[in-house]
């Protein structure tokens, strides 16, 4: 039962990876892989957490107290702000292949043309 | 289909036994705790923050951040790149504003709650990006917030509104200048003989918005550069849409 926190994350990391193998549209597909992105903030979180700790902010308690780990939740402060960026790339990218080729279906995109 | 099936089934199997070799959540063994508790422990004594992953991220591993800044910096750059105006394309109005028919205003209710979300949104954006080292916050988060009422104001009114309030030379001059402002930041102390990104200003009392020395200075620029970065992404997306392109 302790560990399942950890398999909530293989089970996204799969059915991510099941939606990107069988995707007919390039925007399902980026949301898709932004779904098997989110299972690495479970993986460090849960690596992170631990019972009985406080939030790393140490306002009102002593400094002394146990707290969670802070590099981990620093790591996905700044990854789910760039996750966003990195997703708009690749939807600007989704964009201009529709327009070059009037087609959204990545199995019938078929050769780049220069 | 059936090879993905037997492909996941493999790498699945694979995963789980991996995961399943750490350590049960909430219990951490004392070689993967030591570093967190270090940092915990050092973040008030050391550098008068009050928030370890504020401190984490713009003191402790400051280099790492400013990586990260810049794959999106990148990715912004790389956004507006594709979708600019190519030279071939010539502009139109879409398809389904043709005929002159009209688009209807938005409703009432939406007006309303978008003007008056606006200021509360900016307020907290603000105190959001400017509180990082004392409470839970920072430039990243409080960046995303101000990126978000030019986004209500477009829904409460016209698309001409919302080029008026974020013009793109700003919003870009504003992007650029956050993603530098922290890369100098970090130069200076190279000029008093200390390392890159070392923290050299006075660090204040614990728990003070003027604590933690640089950390506040880098928390804007990054607030500017992330606020900066989505309204650009949001311009450019926009103008996609209200935009027909013909290839020529």
């Amino acid at each position: 039962m302790s560990h399942l926190a950890y398999f909530v994350a293989a089970w996204l990391f799969l059915v991510g990876l099941y939606g990107v193998v069988t995707s007919r549209n390039m925007v399902h597909l980026i949301i898709c892989l932004s779904v098997v992105q989110s299972s690495t903030y479970v993986v460090l979180l849960t690596i992170g957490y631990r019972t009985g700790a406080a939030a790393p902010v140490f306002v009102d308690i002593p400094p002394s107290t146990p707290a969670v780990d802070p590099v981990v939740q620093a790591l996905m402060l700044t990854d789910i702000v760039v996750e966003v960026t990195v997703m708009a790339l690749l939807l600007a990218l989704a964009i201009l292949a529709h327009a070059r080729t009037g087609e959204l279906d990545p199995n019938r995109l078929g050769l780049m043309r220069g | 289909m059936a090879l993905f099936l037997v492909s996941a089934a493999v790498f699945g199997t694979i995963y789980v036994a991996a995961l399943a070799s750490l350590h049960p959540m909430g219990v951490a063994d004392a070689a993967s705790a030591s570093y967190g508790n270090r940092i915990n422990a050092a973040t008030v004594s050391e550098r008068h923050i009050t928030d370890a992953v504020t401190a984490v991220n713009f003191d402790f591993r400051g280099f790492d951040t400013l990586g990260e800044e810049f794959i999106m910096f990148a990715s912004v750059i790389g956004t507006i790149l594709l979708l600019r105006k190519h030279r071939d394309e010539s502009e139109g109005t879409p398809r389904d504003q043709k005929a002159g028919r009209e688009i209807s205003p938005p409703s009432d209710a939406v007006r309303v709650i978008s003007v008056s979300l606006a200021g509360m949104v900016v307020t907290f954006g603000i105190y959001i990006v400017t509180h990082g080292q004392v409470s839970p916050g920072g430039g990243f988060q409080g960046g995303v917030l101000l990126a978000a009422p030019p986004l209500l104001i477009y829904l409460a009114g016209e698309f001409q509104q919302f080029c008026r309030l974020a013009p793109r030379p700003l919003v870009e001059a504003g992007e650029a200048v956050g993603a530098a402002g922290y890369a100098i930041i970090g130069v200076i102390p190279l000029f008093l003989h200390a390392a890159y990104l070392y923290n050299f200003l006075p660090l204040g009392t614990p728990g003070d918005i003027f604590s933690g020395g640089t950390v506040a200075l880098i928390d804007l620029t990054v607030g500017l550069e992330v606020a900066g970065g989505f309204i650009v992404l949001l311009l450019a997306f926009l103008e996609e849409t209200l935009v027909r392109r013909d290839p020529a």
